[in-house]
């Protein structure tokens, strides 16, 4: 579902990214793990075409990285630490307005649906304003669930969560993969990623320093690797 | 790469050559103008830098829909050198309208059309150059900037002919014509030969910042690969 | 496809309207800012009557384009604090929709301020307005959407810059000196009871200047959103 060659990024004199490949799988999650900076970001909005590469490219999708940005676009879904909500409306007219730029035709009660299923549905009338972070987030995952995206892209999804958001998340990146899609998950957090995740791609400072699958791989040893290959000092291995 | 071309120091011996022939010839062999006397001279600078600005907006505005279109980094480095001459010659032509008017009309500014316009086509420009410097990816600078290049071009347009109604509208029109309405060879042939040698500059110094901008960009992709390795 | 790019022009307009309302800080400051303006002014400029006359159609322009200004920062300002602006880059489709959007909810956000502003003007400054409000309303109209529509783009622009509240004003103003010149004679022809026969070319000027921009910038909105 993805497989890019040579991605690189480059911002002003900063290089984010420095020649990255990816290969990513049917029913797969990979784990994208490494200190802040090591271009983890920058990579996923790369792949989810929110920006374009200084250099490299290839095919999320089946689609080129470039050329075929709209036809991913609607296809994929991306939750990151930022929710991107308005928090002047209400749950339910932050997902409708959302599905509907997104091109979609919504039936009736099908926004109720979603927010039922993320356990929303007495507040979907609340302006956002007035959710705790945890509702946030499960509206967030509410606005996935409408848009049915094959491929998830996850920025740092698990920060500030509450043990039911956590399990309701992963819950929902598992029925994903389940379903023949993919999800790619950034985080600094091990445990969290070790849970959730087949494959680990360890990155610093820009490039990929090493790859692992999960089988055979204890949590302690993928600690030990993490140490090795990608700390820099300012990880947080929770 | 670092020292100009041959090609290139031709053109701007050629230039200075060219500008200091015509400023010679209009301004000390070209007899004195009949009702404004010495400092109608001045037109010889006055109107030559208006052309040439006028020249470096065009190029600019069509390398920026090239920039846009192929996204060769080339053509994005023509548009910012433009820009920048642009910019200097406008300022002279405003300088020179300024030490004009002061000894004709008595005033530095007059508001007539043409500086008035000119006056906002030099603040566009300035913007242009703002614009850029802000932005903090330069990458980013540059579509901007040739966003605001395209924008600018019928606005350019649209502005020359308000700001022209409405000076003529309010007041009969001082505009200044180059040498009046039928134009005297010993005025007109210095003219000529003055704005042909400010094209001539102004090719130069496109073809020297262009080329600095190139290597600036060199030098910027020589950095990162550096710091890669590094 | 023309449905999509309706629906969600449509969405977007509605969004921003409904986030303002609820919000309340663009119309509030909006409405503030002209109000103080026109009042300004009259102690800038002296009490005597006549002058006040002959200066005020200018005088209600420039309070109607300092006030569009605040407007203009606003609406990519709530994308920002919002953190939305990364969204927007995600949506599928055209860009147009985004900016046809942002520019029908800055339009009715000038035009609502206008509809304060303008009566408050007819009292201050003794001018009969009501007389003429047809043709008051189609000038102010003609020239909120041409100063819009160059707007809306440049907000985008200067969104992410350094000083950006300098650079909008610095990048806009240039750019609308025909939508000033030409509402302002426009307006001082209406309210001198000439009618707007003998503006026309002014009228003219400021279609095509509204057609022309119309057109112009949403082609090069997605450059300006990229990246």
């Amino acid at each position: 579902m993805v497989d890019v060659q040579g991605l690189t990024k480059v911002f002003g004199r900063t290089l984010a990214l420095d020649a990255v490949d990816l290969r990513v799988d049917r029913g797969e999650v990979v784990a994208l793990l490494g200190p802040n900076g090591a271009g983890k970001t920058t990579l996923l909005k790369l792949l989810a075409t929110a920006i374009k590469p200084t250099a490299g490219g290839g095919q999320v999708l089946g689609q080129d990285l470039v050329k075929g940005r709209d036809t991913i676009r609607r296809r994929i879904g991306m939750i990151s630490h930022n929710h991107h909500l308005y928090e002047d409306l209400t749950g339910e007219e932050n997902l409708q307005f959302a599905a509907v730029m997104h091109g979609m035709r919504v039936e009736t009660g099908a926004v109720a649906k979603a927010l039922a299923e993320v356990g929303l549905a007495s507040q979907a009338r609340w302006k956002v304003r007035t959710y705790s972070t945890g509702m946030k987030r499960r509206l967030v995952i509410g606005k996935m669930l409408l848009f049915a995206p094959e491929l998830l892209f996850l920025d740092e999804p698990h920060n500030t969560l509450d043990q039911g958001a956590i399990a309701l998340l992963n819950g929902y990146v598992a029925s994903v993969a389940a379903r023949g899609g993919a999800a790619v998950v950034a985080t600094h957090n091990l445990t969290r990623a070790y849970a959730m995740a087949d494959r680990f791609v360890l990155m610093r400072d820009g490039a990929v320093v090493y790859r692992v699958g999960k089988d055979g791989l204890s949590s302690d040893q993928l600690r030990d690797l993490y140490a090795r290959h990608a700390e820099s000092g300012d990880s947080v291995a929770a | 790469m670092a020292r100009p071309p041959l090609a290139a120091k031709l053109l701007g011996s050629a230039a200075l050559l060219m500008v200091a022939a015509g400023l010679f010839w209009g301004l000390r062999l070209v007899p004195p103008d009949a009702f404004q006397g010495d400092v109608q001279r001045i037109m010889y600078l006055h109107v030559p830098s208006v052309s040439a600005a006028y020249l470096a907006v065009l190029v600019t505005f069509c390398t920026s829909v090239l920039y846009l279109w192929k996204r060769d980094l080339r053509f994005d480095a023509v548009a910012v050198s433009s820009a920048e001459i642009a910019v200097v010659f406008f300022g002279i032509t405003l300088a020179t309208g300024a030490i004009w008017g002061k000894p004709t009309w008595g005033v530095w500014w007059t508001w007539d059309a043409r500086l008035t316009l000119t006056a906002i086509v030099f603040t566009m420009y300035v913007g242009y150059l703002m614009l850029r410097a802000f932005a903090e990816d330069p990458r980013a600078g540059a579509r901007y900037g040739a966003v605001l290049a395209i924008l600018g071009l019928p606005a350019i347009i649209l502005n020359h002919f308000a700001v022209q109604w409405w000076r003529t509208l309010h007041q009969p029109s001082s505009l200044l014509r180059a040498g009046g309405p039928s134009v005297a060879p010993v005025i007109l042939w210095p003219l000529v030969f003055n704005i042909v040698a400010m094209v001539v500059l102004y090719s130069y110094l496109l073809v020297e910042r262009a080329r600095l901008e190139r290597i600036r960009h060199r030098a910027a992709d020589a950095r990162l690969k550096r710091g890669r390795r590094g | 496809m023309i449905a999509e790019l309706l629906r969600r022009t449509w969405a977007m307009t509605w969004k921003d309207v409904t986030v303002e309302l609820r919000a309340r800080e663009r119309v509030n400051a909006m409405l503030f800012f002209a109000a103080l303006v026109l009042f300004i002014f009259n102690f800038a400029l002296g009490p005597d009557r006549e002058t006040l006359r002959e200066v005020a159609p200018g005088l209600l322009w420039l309070a109607f384009l300092f006030t569009g200004m605040l407007g203009l920062a606003r609406s990519f300002q709530a994308e920002r604090e919002n953190e939305c602006f990364e969204e927007l880059l995600l949506t599928p489709g055209d860009r147009e929709s985004i900016y046809y959007g942002k520019l029908a909810g800055t339009v009715l956000f000038m035009v609502m301020a206008e509809a304060l502003i303008l009566p408050l003007f007819g009292l201050l400054y003794n001018l009969d307005i009501w007389g003429h409000l047809p043709s008051l309303a189609l000038v102010a109209f003609l020239g909120t959407l041409g100063f819009s529509a160059v707007g809306t783009l440049l907000a985008a622009m200067t969104a992410h810059l350094r000083a950006r509240e300098v650079m909008l004003p610095l990048l806009l103003l240039p750019l609308t000196v025909p939508v000033l010149l030409g509402s302002v004679r426009a307006t001082q022809a209406i309210l001198a009871g000439e009618g707007l026969a003998g503006v026309s070319h002014w009228l003219k000027l400021l279609i095509g200047f509204d057609a022309i921009f119309l057109v112009v910038s949403p082609l090069v909105f997605e450059f300006v959103l990229e990246e």
